[in-house]
């Protein structure tokens, strides 16, 4: 088992830095770099979610807690920020709360799409948590 | 991220490259409605995406805005090239049933 965790403020340049960070922390399990690209895509919505819901733009810390288990990487990635207000809503696809900033309403259909295992728990005042997984040793034939 | 452009016809073509995130959104929007503003005379702007090497949801949002605005131009809108990452993405978000690749 190896573990790791990250704390950073909700600044949109740390985006890149997170799902970076998160991506080298998976490589010794040898993931393919579509997979590299599922984990960077999903950490990236879960980021820019807390920083663009969870603290609406002002100033906060993110967490990302990383573990990897086997062959699976768990992922957590937490704000103390807003919370959602109505969680079942916020994972419609295409639903979102902020249309008029050009926001898709994706974000966590692709979290749920791009990884083998998601949830979601928020508290209002209190702040939101994603939990994911990938699990690398559960690839399907269309690994390259 | 960069914006470049250039004129194919009566197509105007718009290079996007870097990593289309939250962070990256707000100046490529600027960019390219910047460019899409001096160029209505065209029938229709090509986004080719061979440059670009990350985006997440934040990317399609930026992409559907930009029709929405050529739309009001009366100009269509297609995408072209993007890497296999990309294409992932456009196609779960359904983007290709509103701005075909070509």
């Amino acid at each position: 088992m190896n573990e790791m965790q990250l704390k950073f403020l909700s600044r949109s340049e740390n985006e890149v830095f997170a799902r970076n960070v998160v991506a080298a922390f998976a490589l010794p399990l040898n993931p393919t770099l579509s997979e590299l690209s599922d984990v960077k895509t999903a950490v990236s919505e879960a980021v820019t979610n807390c920083i663009v819901h969870g603290y609406r733009n002002a100033e906060g810390w993110i967490t990302v807690r990383c573990v990897i288990e086997g062959e699976k990487l768990h992922i957590e990635i937490s704000d103390g920020g807003t919370g959602i207000e109505d969680l079942e809503k916020a994972l419609t696809p295409f639903y979102t709360t902020l249309p008029e900033e050009e926001r898709s309403g994706m974000g966590f259909t692709i979290m749920q799409t791009f990884m083998t295992d998601f949830s979601v728990r928020s508290e209002r005042g209190k702040g939101t948590t994603v939990t994911m997984c990938k699990d690398f040793g559960a690839r399907g034939s269309d690994a390259q | 991220m960069k914006t470049q452009a250039s004129r194919r016809g009566d197509s105007l073509c718009i290079y996007l490259s870097g990593e289309l995130d939250e962070h990256s959104a707000p100046t490529a929007r600027a960019e390219a409605d910047a460019i899409i503003d001096e160029n209505t005379g065209c029938s229709r702007a090509v986004f080719n995406l061979a440059g670009v090497k990350f985006m997440d949801s934040t990317g399609i949002g930026f992409l559907i805005g930009r029709y929405k605005k050529l739309q009001k131009y009366g100009m269509g809108m297609y995408l072209e090239n993007p890497n296999t990452d990309a294409d992932k993405i456009l196609s779960l978000s359904g983007v290709y049933s509103l701005i075909p690749k070509i």
